[in-house]
């Protein structure tokens, strides 16, 4: 950009007025283009959450009206979500995301933050092959894994319970925090640690009072992705979560809410929207930390 | 490139710090036990629960459904001969390698589109465009499978009031694998975008500057200086996503759940449907292990490109 103001300048010092306009030109349709394809994707991301509100504000008869249009909604009513909230199993839904999802962030932060430091500033025997293992974790998604999980979950007795899913989710969580926790760490200079261990601090009051402290934005975006991954997580409570007081809300919705072939739309979208609202506010508020857990992976070594 | 942005391969402990010389010969000493101890919960955490269950898969697919006896490999062989089967591999690569092209493409030109505009309508813009990729796929997925619905559709709605037919959605076969596609290319396309734009951000102006005194327009400054310079994090962004889209489950489990006839099935929705629903397990840790090898040669092969071009660029 700076490039073309440049070429801009040495155009008119030259005298060529009318291709210093063309260029200025120019640069005002790709800004009006670039807005156009701005508005169209925002447009193809919007609706189907847009959508998703406007369902969850209509009663069943309305939804099951075909006559008119589906994208608005004529009588505005709250009756999906009093109903999700007051009658059914979506409260002990939410509840058991709430507790899983708490347990989940607080287990991840302590093993990445005592394992990103230690990688990070103590050499020792087999960390370099300990550090390759964090990323050979990748290739084993999910997927692969909830098969021989459901045996070993069984085999401790703990299929059906939100305690598997609490054991479980730190191998989502752990692997990528711990990475992004490595780069904040390694970006705090040397001088640091030197100081503090020349005025005699050991390495656990290095690590809290000046590790932590000075990496606090790495772990505020390590903390937003623990959160994120584990309100989300969907595969491992489809597999192992069968009564619908222990689900959580990723699948507590559909298994509560479609009965053979009734299918409570309005609901379906009112506890849809509900259970997408922790994540979106999150987001809203932190939106720069949330973005740097995103990119640290890549930018960061 | 010297100053930090350089992408080091992953698994490379870029932070390892050498040892120092001159601190205390007790502390380490010490140190090494301490380290040892600080990341035992991780290592109890990646042996225990990634390492064990995939050797333990790996032993599982070996035996009979009924888990008595040893078969060798039977259940490989026994799947590779299903034309189902093979359907499911065939499923998965296309919609694999399609969702993470139009990811890639999209997310190239929204971050570009950004990237150009002043910084002050940026951050807005960027907040929307990602808000798909905010919320848990299990629960969007939900939207789009009543936006796909065989009587209430609403995007039937819009097409029909433009004058085009209504479409099956989800039920014709290749509708279907359009739209489990379609999905995960709304639900992925923000991270493309977001890791391009940091990317962008990072391309020092001086080159475009050098660029621009050279005559280059605007087209060469993309393929001369924006690309090459992005090579690793667009390596890196395309070998996480194909991961994740190889490995996916919510989309196509909820929006279709492998129908219509198997024809949408994934090797996720697959090994949950042989192993979890019909009661398999062996021969569903056998599905699922297709996986590991088509990924564990693939991020070979990208990470190896990184490598060599981060020390290119360092040297």
């Amino acid at each position: 950009m700076s490039g073309a103001s440049i070429a801009g300048g040495e155009n008119a010092a030259l005298g060529l007025y009318h291709k210093a306009g063309s260029i200025k030109r120019e640069r005002r349709w790709a800004l009006i283009g670039a807005y156009i394809a701005l508005a169209v994707f925002v447009v193809f991301f919007m609706f189907p959450p847009f959508h998703m509100l406007i369902t969850s504000l209509k009663s069943s008869a309305e939804i099951a009206d075909l006559q008119g249009n589906p994208w608005i909604v004529r009588s505005p009513t709250l009756e999906n979500y009093r109903d999700l909230l007051t009658n059914g199993n979506y409260v002990l839904h939410f509840r058991n995301s709430v507790i899983v999802t708490i347990a989940v962030v607080a287990i991840t932060m302590v093993i990445s933050t005592l394992a990103a430091f230690a990688l990070a500033r103590m050499r020792f025997w087999g960390s370099a092959a300990l550090a390759t293992g964090v990323f050979l974790t990748y290739l084993v998604p999910e997927t692969l894994l909830f098969i021989p999980l459901f045996q070993i979950i069984g085999g401790m007795g703990l299929y059906n319970n939100l305690l598997a899913m609490i054991l479980i989710y730190p191998t989502l969580t752990v692997p990528f925090c711990t990475w992004i926790m490595i780069g904040y760490f390694a970006s705090i200079p040397k001088e640091l640690d030197e100081a503090a261990l020349i005025d005699g601090a050991n390495h656990f009051q290095m690590l809290w009072k000046i590790f932590i402290p000075v990496a606090l934005p790495g772990i505020l975006a390590a903390t937003i992705f623990a959160f994120t991954v584990s309100w989300a997580q969907f595969l491992y409570p489809m597999a192992f979560l069968v009564s619908s007081e222990n689900m959580v809300l990723t699948v507590g919705i559909v298994s509560d809410l479609i009965r053979g072939d009734t299918f409570q739309w309005g609901k379906i979208m009112a506890g849809a929207l509900m259970a997408a609202a922790p994540p979106l506010l999150v987001y809203a508020f932190l939106m720069d930390y949330y973005i740097a857990g995103l990119t640290a992976g890549a930018t960061k070594g | 490139m010297a100053d930090g942005n350089v992408v080091t391969a992953p698994g490379v402990p870029a932070a390892v710090a050498p040892p120092r010389t001159g601190t205390l010969q007790k502390i380490a000493r010490r140190k090494s036990t301490l380290a040892f101890v600080m990341t035992l919960p991780l290592l109890v955490v990646i042996g225990g629960l990634v390492a064990y269950p995939f050797f333990y898969a790996l032993y599982l697919s070996m035996l009979n459904k009924r888990m008595t006896r040893f078969i060798g490999l039977e259940n490989y062989t026994f799947l590779l001969s299903r034309e189902t089967f093979q359907g499911v591999i065939w499923q998965s690569v296309l919609f694999a390698v399609g969702a993470v092209i139009a990811k890639a493409l999209i997310g190239f030109i929204l971050a570009h589109v950004l990237h150009a505009l002043p910084a002050k309508g940026q951050r807005k813009w960027r907040g929307m465009l990602l808000v798909p990729w905010v919320i848990p796929p299990a629960i969007s997925t939900l939207a789009w499978w009543w936006l796909f619905d065989p009587s209430y559709s609403a995007l039937n709605w819009v097409i029909t009031a433009i004058g085009v037919p209504p479409v099956a959605w989800l039920g014709e076969p290749s509708w279907a694998r359009f739209s489990v596609i379609l999905v995960n290319v709304w639900y992925g396309a923000p991270f493309f975008m977001i890791m391009y734009l940091a990317a962008l951000k990072s391309v020092p102006d001086q080159l475009y500057e050098a660029a621009a005194i050279d005559g280059a327009t605007g087209w060469q400054k993309l393929i001369h200086v924006t690309v090459p310079m992005m090579k690793n994090i667009i390596a890196i962004t395309v070998l996480f996503s194909l991961i994740v889209t190889f490995a996916n489950f919510d989309i196509v489990r909820i929006l279709t759940n492998g129908g219509p006839q198997d024809k949408t099935h994934i090797f996720g929705t697959y090994a949950f449907q042989v192993g979890i629903q019909s009661g398999d397990l062996p021969l569903g840790s056998a599905v699922s292990l297709f996986m590991f090898p088509i990924l564990a040669i693939f991020a070979v092969f990208v990470l190896r490109g990184v490598t060599r071009r981060s020390r290119e660029m360092a040297g």
